[in-house]
């Protein structure tokens, strides 16, 4: 039951000419719109996730919902086919149900508002933007419990509403809204960000249509989408083989006792065509861990890894579609049923993109990355302070970047677009915690020619009282090196009481209750290797012990003793007669198996026990 | 002693304007620069100045100076060697940095990772602690910071940079750790966190603070050699370098913060672009400062040019007050390409540069760029006045036509083409300035300046509905120009991190008053009679939770008589006009500075002789260019012989030494009484 469009003007929109110049201006004037909405949103956002992080996404689609511009593909189809009912000029829309929007969106934190943008009666153009709120209610304070059952225990469930209808602002529905979170103050201010960010780019679509004509916009933001689908084809076509390269990696857990969870991604092109099919990736889970993971939406994904990886010059969109083909089986852990909880879908969503990775470059090894866009660690932290104030923090941490073609991966840095760190003074001066240690973790990057990037060992000590939850993955499955690279090292969580104890907690956890004085060493994952180790520069590896990013120990994984060159060279020699003579393509480290044999003794937590599902799920 | 000399350094050209202040009249003077000691080029440019206007160096009373040494120190990573003190567990701050990749998703995979400014190695940790709320946690372990010491000193470090956790609230440890160094490494210049950017975020403080000990030395070393080689030429008047914030400083105190310099260079235009607009009459400015591999932007309202607190070079963000200079990748050396796969026209951010530099320079270069499309459309005539430079209109056809080609059309149109996409690039960057900080630009002129703007200054003012578009007098020395007439600034900055409700009066006062009066002490110190120095306030101010405060500029008897609530209303009015929106929440003053300013140089621009109202006297000869689709006849002028009030219509061209004046057809320019080009569409 798609939505029924109104436009009181039924003049069609004529097919203009338009030449390569105007074109381009026109592209221009649009990405520079995106970039005043991400601005506009920065500023004037509260919760320290979007203010401080920048955890949310905005759009400029065409009139048919096409993203023109914006980065994560548009979630405007999703929403056109679920909703019933009219789109006129004056409304704006919000929602946060992926279920009703096919997953465009993935959970509901993620506050999605639509803006239509009219001209003369006519439909000329959607800007949207979506960010993540903080709380939105439910069995947590952050709304994202990694052992719901259901995604009623997840929060307020946003179908697709009015916000204005025909100019008509419905304070009711904000009211009832607002009335089911514990920061209300924060989810006001956000989405009055988001609604100003939709604003203002429909104000520059306005007045672009205005300096060029209502027809020659229409038509340059159909040749734009042309133009991406004319450059796609080329790329698809040299690019991508028609033998099927099948991928796959894991999710290690569900916060429930079970894992590792199977994805598995297996592409190959017809024609001009990509199909990108995740048979044998296993089914839902009964935690929160699945991806309600939109087809186009995955599209985007794979569109902006083709370009990343072979041509970075090509400004990307939408236009593309029709090109790909996403089958994703019905009740996996990537198109779970209705009522399965979403909420900790960010450890699939990364590993998504460590499949677009594998597949993509294993023809060709030259352009492959290492693995580390492997999560998104979060730590949630709330209580009621001795004056009696409640507070709140949800903080996403990073770990490190792979190793990459052009070189080392970064240490501690963000994979996700945009992302920042919270300065540790905000924290300080804001909330009850001191932070006693920020530093990266020395060899937790693997290995190789070019270093994965270190994680982030973060010491929050507690000041107050209150409940921990945390969520985290690649704790059990390390992520992968390539090209000789070795694995990076796994994430891990500590809690060190005020009393000196010390216990090993686990990597996704709820409801941790802890004391003023307790200290949480909360410690993410290295990115993986790139490159045979024993290439690289001897000099480097010793400055990078002196710099403390490399231990002594460490430097020996890449043949090199310190302070002494004859060694190396032995230590070398002797790396080299032991090993087989060509490095795997993938360095994944023990299997499955082995892992959780040795899971308890090397990671001070009980192996997960290998999911089981019900026979209608298990086919899947 | 009435002569006051501006020079400001560019990368290609040391320009300098000799203004006598009494007389009203100026000189202007290029020469080449020299980037390995800046300081002989300004000697050079000084003695033929001096030269040109007949006095001799002991008579020029002060040299203001526009510099990129501090810029350039950042650019090229050729800072001093900085060791860095931190607390316990923050070694990796400049490492870690915020965690941002650029580039969007997927971005990293092609991120070069810049290196951190102060080394790892170079990095040491000290035992003590400061909490959220300025309170000693730990007791600072002197032991730990003389081992810290020592060892820096061991390897070798040139300055040292103490930034720990908290400083912004507390600088007790800082300051014990600056003593100590003062007495293990005597002579090591020494900057403290706490002193430098008293403000939270240890990262942008950390940065901050390391920026400012790397480029001290540097910095030092050339004023130091500037003055002496000044003072060898008999030259004793005083030294002033122009800050990022387009107010000047005592060439001594910029030794110290050198950090405020390093938006010298592109302050020099605005504070230009001022002068001009006072003497023009015109309040409300544009400033379009067209370089070869760049532009500047800048906005100025009522004759006031707005100022941002943090000060981008390159990839760094510093914390420090900074005119609101935007800046693009698009100028005269821009280079235009067509990628295979899309077939869409870019031009820029790659650039020619000086070398090769365009095709129609004859130096080298073949790829088609900015400056060849102008050369192809007969926008820059092939000999320009004075005959040195002869353009290869050849090579620039050649290098087009790739273009045209690769699009499949006509040169005329590809040369077009190029122009419109830089000129749209232009206006992305002058929309962001003023659009989205909520100003109409149809309230505003804009102003063209540096060696290319007044070529695009038409087309640019058309896109944006600014009017008039304006070619000032002798453009292309117009930074210094505005080195040379610019006043006195000091600031001083610190936290404050309170609730407005929470507030008192006497307290904001009493804080605001201290800071003020440590400012005024500043400049009088540095020569300026007390009463020509006036206060400003600065307040930052946001709803609380927000991440953005806005700054808000009141005079300490405004604020006195508004009080704190006059202070909310004006900025709740603000934030209307830039967000949209106002909010429930209670208001937080996060940040207090206050500003002590000279007094405004009251130097009238010479008066130009009236003509007749028609420009045939200075026309030089018939031309033909290509505009509106079509070859149109035209005309050139030589902007020396140009008279107040004479009407040149378009399409024409206007030449002079160092730059040229594209007139559209359609449009027409008017002289001004002091020589400014005003133009504005045909029908105003």
């Amino acid at each position: 039951m798609p939505a029924t469009i109104v436009e009181t003007s039924t003049v069609p929109f004529e097919k203009v000419a338009i030449d390569p110049v105007t074109l381009d201006i026109i592209e221009n004037a649009l990405r520079n719109a995106r970039v005043e909405m991400d601005a506009t949103l920065v500023r004037t956002a509260m919760s320290p996730g979007i203010r401080e992080q920048g955890d949310s996404f905005p759009l400029i689609a065409d009139r048919h919902g096409r993203m023109v511009v914006g980065q994560f593909g548009s979630f405007i189809g999703g929403f056109l086919d679920g909703y019933g009912g009219t789109v006129e000029d004056g409304d704006m829309f919000f929602l946060s149900d992926p279920y009703s929007v096919e997953g465009a969106i993935s959970h509901s934190n993620d506050w999605l508002v639509l803006l239509p943008v009219y001209k003369a009666g006519r439909l000329i153009a959607w800007t949207a933007m979506f960010g993540h709120q903080s709380d939105i209610g439910g069995k947590v304070a952050g709304s994202m419990p990694i052992n719901a059952h259901s995604i009623f225990e997840e929060g307020v469930r946003i179908p697709p509403v009015k916000i204005w209808r025909k100019g008509e602002y419905n304070e009711d529905l904000i009211t009832l809204v607002m009335h089911q979170t514990r920061k209300p103050d924060w989810c006001r201010a956000d989405l009055n960000a988001l609604i100003a960010s939709c604003r203002v780019a429909a104000r520059r679509v306005l007045e672009l249509s205005e300096r060029f004509g209502d027809e020659l916009y229409v038509a340059a933001t159909e040749e734009l989408l042309a133009r991406n689908h004319r450059a796609m084809k080329t790329l698809i076509a040299s690019s991508i083989g028609t033998e099927p390269v099948s991928f796959e990696d894991f999710i290690c857990d569900d916060g429930m006792g079970f894992g590792p969870y199977r994805i598995r991604c297996t592409m190959h092109r017809e024609g001009d065509r990509v199909i990108l099919d995740f048979a044998g990736t296993d089914p839902q889970s009964d935690a929160s861990i699945n991806f309600y993971l939109n087809e186009n939406m995955f599209k985007m994904f794979f569109g902006i890894y083709m370009i990343m990886v072979f041509d970075p010059a090509i400004l990307f969109n939408d236009g593309f579609y029709d090109l790909i083909e996403v089958r994703i089986p019905e009740g996996s852990l990537l198109k779970p049923k209705f009522p399965a909880a979403l909420s900790g879908r960010t450890h699939a969503l990364g590993r998504i993109f460590d499949i677009l990775g594998g597949l993509l470059g294993q023809r060709t090894p030259e352009f492959l990355n290492a693995a580390g866009f492997s999560s998104s660690p979060h730590l949630f932290y709330s209580g009621v302070d001795r004056t009696g104030q409640w507070f709140q923090l949800f903080q996403i941490g990073f770990g490190g970047i792979p190793g990459r073609p052009m070189g080392d991966g970064p240490d501690g840095h963000s994979l996700w677009p945009g992302f920042t760190n919270v300065p540790n003074e905000f924290l300080e001066r804001y909330f009850p915690l001191r932070i006693e240690r920020y530093e990266t973790v020395p060899d937790s990057g693997g290995a190789g020619l070019h270093r994965g990037g270190n994680g982030i060992h973060m010491t929050y000590r507690f000041l107050e009282p209150g409940i921990v939850a945390i969520h985290d993955d690649r704790w059990f499955v390390p992520p992968w090196g390539v090209n000789g690279g070795a694995p990076g090292a796994r994430a891990r969580k500590i809690l060190e009481r005020a009393d000196g104890s010390e216990a090993i907690v686990g990597n996704k956890l709820e409801d941790l209750a802890v004391e003023a004085g307790d200290q949480l060493h909360f410690i993410t994952w290295g990115g993986g290797g790139w490159g045979d180790p024993l290439l690289r520069d001897p000099a480097l590896v010793e400055k990078e012990v002196g710099e403390g990013l490399v231990t002594a120990a460490g430097a020996r994984a890449y043949g090199v003793v310190v302070g002494d060159a004859a060694a190396t060279e032995a230590l070398r020699a002797e790396i080299r007669a032991a090993r087989p003579a060509t490095a795997a393509l993938f360095d994944r480290g023990p299997e499955i198996e082995t892992l959780r044999a040795n899971c308890l003794a090397e990671t001070g937590l009980p192996a997960p026990r290998q999911p089981v599902w019900r026979p209608e799920r298990a086919a899947a | 002693m009435a002569y006051r000399l501006g020079v400001d350094v560019g990368g290609t050209f040391t320009d300098l304007l000799l203004l006598d202040s009494a007389g009203g009249r100026f000189w202007r003077h290029k020469t080449p620069s020299t980037p390995a000691d800046s300081a002989t080029g300004i000697l050079t440019g000084v003695a033929a100045i001096c030269d040109q206007a007949g006095i001799e160096p002991s008579a020029i009373g002060t040299l203001l100076h526009g510099t990129t040494v501090a810029t350039n120190a950042v650019l090229e990573g050729k800072g001093a060697r900085v060791g860095l003190i931190v607390t316990r567990g923050y070694r990796q701050v400049m490492q870690i940095a915020r965690s941002f990749v650029p580039g969007g998703l997927a971005g990293w995979i092609v991120w070069p990772k810049p290196v951190p400014m102060a080394a790892l190695q170079d990095t040491v940790e000290v035992d003590g602690r400061i909490d959220g709320q300025g309170a000693e946690v730990a007791a600072l372990d002197e032991a730990s910071v003389r081992a810290a010491l020592e060892l820096l000193k061991a390897r070798g470090v040139e300055a040292i940079t103490v930034s720990l956790t908290n400083a912004y609230l507390n600088g007790d440890h800082e300051a014990r750790i600056g003593a100590l160094a003062a007495e293990i490494m005597p002579g090591t210049p020494v900057s403290l966190s706490h002193v430098v950017l008293p403000e939270m975020q240890e990262y942008e403080r950390t940065l901050t603070t390391v920026a400012n000990a790397a480029v001290r030395p540097v910095v030092g070393r050339y004023v130091r050699s500037l003055r002496a080689k000044l003072r060898d030429t008999g030259m004793q008047g005083r030294i002033a370098l122009l800050r990022s914030d387009g107010g000047l400083m005592s060439s001594e105190k910029a030794e110290e913060h050198p950090v405020s310099l390093l938006m010298s260079g592109p302050a020099g235009g605005v504070a230009g672009a001022l002068w001009v607009g006072r003497n023009a009459g015109l309040k409300n400015i544009l400033t379009l400062d067209v370089g070869g591999t760049s532009t500047d932007v800048a906005l100025i309202e009522n004759l006031e040019p707005r100022r941002t607190r943090t000060t981008e070079v390159g990839h760094l963000s510093v914390r420090a007050s900074s005119l609101d200079v935007k800046t693009v990748g698009a100028g005269g050396g821009s280079i235009a390409t067509v990628p295979e796969l899309t077939g869409a026209l870019r031009v820029g951010p790659q650039s020619a540069g000086a070398v090769p530099g365009p095709a129609a320079y004859g130096k080298g270069g073949v790829l088609p760029t900015v400056t060849d499309a102008n050369v192809v459309l007969g926008y820059l005539p092939e000999n320009l006045l004075g005959g040195a430079f002869r353009l290869d209109r050849a090579a620039a056809t050649a290098a087009v036509q790739t273009i045209a080609d690769a699009l499949g059309i006509d040169l005329m149109a590809a040369a077009r083409g190029i122009i419109d996409i830089v000129n749209e690039n232009m206006f992305g960057a002058l929309r962001m300035i003023s659009v989205q900080q909520g100003y109409d630009p149809r309230d505003f002129a804009l102003m063209g300046f540096g060696g290319a703007g007044p070529l695009h200054v038409n087309a640019v003012a058309r896109l944006m509905g600014s009017w008039p578009a304006v070619s000032p007098v002798s453009p292309g020395v117009l930074c210094a120009l505005g080195d040379a007439t610019t006043r006195m600034r000091t600031e001083a900055a610190r936290s404050f991190a309170r609730l407005a409700r929470d507030t008192s009066e006497a307290d904001l006062l009493g804080a605001l008053e201290t800071m003020a009066a440590a400012t005024v002490a500043e400049l009088v110190a540095e020569g300026v009679p007390e009463d020509e120095v006036t206060s400003l306030f600065e307040i930052d101010v946001r709803y609380e939770g927000q991440a953005f405060e806005v700054p808000m500029t009141i005079t300490p008897d405004v604020l006195r008589a508004d009080g704190i609530a006059g202070l909310l209303a004006r900025f709740d009015e603000e934030h209307r006009r830039l967000f949209t929106f106002n909010m429930a929440s209670p208001h937080e003053i996060v940040n207090l500075r206050a500003v002590a300013l000279g007094r405004t140089l009251d130097l009238p621009a010479a008066p130009l002789e009236p003509g007749d109202g028609s420009p045939a006297a200075a026309k030089l000869r018939n031309h033909e260019l290509w505009m509106d689709g079509r070859m149109q006849p035209a005309a050139i002028y030589d902007r020396a012989k140009l008279r107040a009030g004479d009407v040149i219509p378009g399409p024409a061209i206007v030449v002079e030494m160092d730059s040229t004046t594209l007139i559209e057809s359609g449009h027409a320019g008017t002289v001004d009484a002091v020589g400014n080009i005003l133009i504005r569409p045909e029908a105003h």
